[in-house]
């Protein structure tokens, strides 16, 4: 292929049609889309599909001998939040002034669940921090944090009369999850017969 | 030279203390077969807590939790799809390292044939055109032909 050849019959240096140029940068954008969105997701953030089915069956020990245990018979016939916690866990001591508002305005019972603590290093921890918790039980071998589909601690789960779970919130209840999310939420299943 | 050194010793030893760890793990008596089928169902499940690491590699503490209730339910004569139905159900299929073929998964399972029969489509694009690209002259028109004819025929008159 040369320059001089002006006779007009030269072969084009490429035949392929011409939108094939900005294929590659079509390409580009559409996999740049995907990482744009697949990237900023929060993968913790996925529907354990948990929403809307009975709470599981469970009984727990109590914190401690003299007090109460915690069993699924606690959450029947009123609206309830189970929240997941434990003493190792950081933002759970950043949640604790909401959840102890919320224990004292009495909108809705609150009950703990003191996930993988060693032996009374719960009790200790509320002794410390105050217990907003109506009834606290132990798991520390993980059997109902599994059960609930549990990835870290806190994690709190909205109960209806009938003992269905009818909202997970993943990672401490702000003051803004609570007034925007949880109570107009409680008072919906609350008005539910 | 010592802190390197030190630094070192203890990115090796982790690992070596997790397996300790791993190893006291299966406290109780397990047939070699559920032990068997433990890993294999342990090794196709996500720890949800480290995200790219099966419950058999990890060594957080919720995994370690996985991890007997895994045995557990195998024990108790659970089948190993059954227990990764118990996990899916409750963590969903974040759980599962390999995601299932289904709706939403499409394109992440065919993507890559896609690309391909893309990328050969375009191939073969690229070859056909320069098969026509010959340089012999693209054979004259009728109305060509009937022009040069003419030509001719004046030609051979004058």
């Amino acid at each position: 292929m040369t320059t001089t050849d002006t006779s007009g019959d030269a072969p084009r240096r490429s035949s392929l049609p011409p939108w094939m140029a900005i294929a590659p940068v079509a390409l580009l954008l559409v996999i740049g889309g995907f990482f744009a969105f697949g990237l900023t997701r929060d993968p913790q953030a996925f529907d354990s599909g948990l929403v809307d089915r009975a709470m599981p069956n469970f009984e727990l020990a109590p914190l401690t001998p003299e007090r109460a245990a915690l069993a699924n018979d606690d959450l029947v016939g009123e609206v309830s939040l189970v929240n997941v916690f434990g003493s190792w866990c950081a933002s759970c001591v950043l949640e604790h002034p909401q959840l102890t508002a919320i224990a004292k305005s009495g909108a809705v019972k609150v009950y703990g669940v003191d996930w993988r603590d060693p032996p009374g290093a719960g009790a200790v921890w509320l002794e410390r921090y105050g217990d907003p918790y109506a009834k606290t039980g132990v798991d520390s071998d993980s059997r109902l944090a599994i059960d609930l589909g549990v990835t870290g601690a806190p994690e709190t789960f909205l109960i209806d009369r009938g003992g269905r779970i009818r909202y997970k919130q993943v990672g401490p209840i702000t003051a803004e999850i609570w007034n925007d999310t949880l109570l107009p939420l409680i008072r919906k299943l609350e008005a539910e017969s | 030279m010592i802190r390197l050194l030190f630094t070192l010793t203890l990115l090796l030893a982790p690992p070596a203390v997790a397996q300790q760890d791993w190893a006291q793990q299966p406290a109780a008596a397990l047939t070699p077969e559920v032990e068997q089928a433990a890993r294999e169902v342990g090794k196709s499940l996500r720890c949800v807590v480290c995200q790219n690491q099966s419950i058999e590699e990890s060594n957080a503490p919720l995994a370690e939790d996985m991890r007997r209730l895994v045995r557990e339910r195998l024990a108790a004569g659970d089948t190993k799809d059954q227990v990764m139905t118990f996990m899916t159900d409750r963590y969903g299929n974040f759980v599962r390292l390999q995601p299932p073929f289904q709706l939403d998964t499409l394109f992440l399972w065919l993507g890559p044939a896609l690309f391909l029969a893309v990328a050969i489509w375009a191939w073969l694009a690229y070859l056909r055109p320069q098969a026509k690209r010959s340089h012999a002259p693209a054979p004259l028109t009728e109305a060509e032909t009937a022009a040069l004819q003419q030509r001719l025929a004046e030609g051979g008159q004058q």
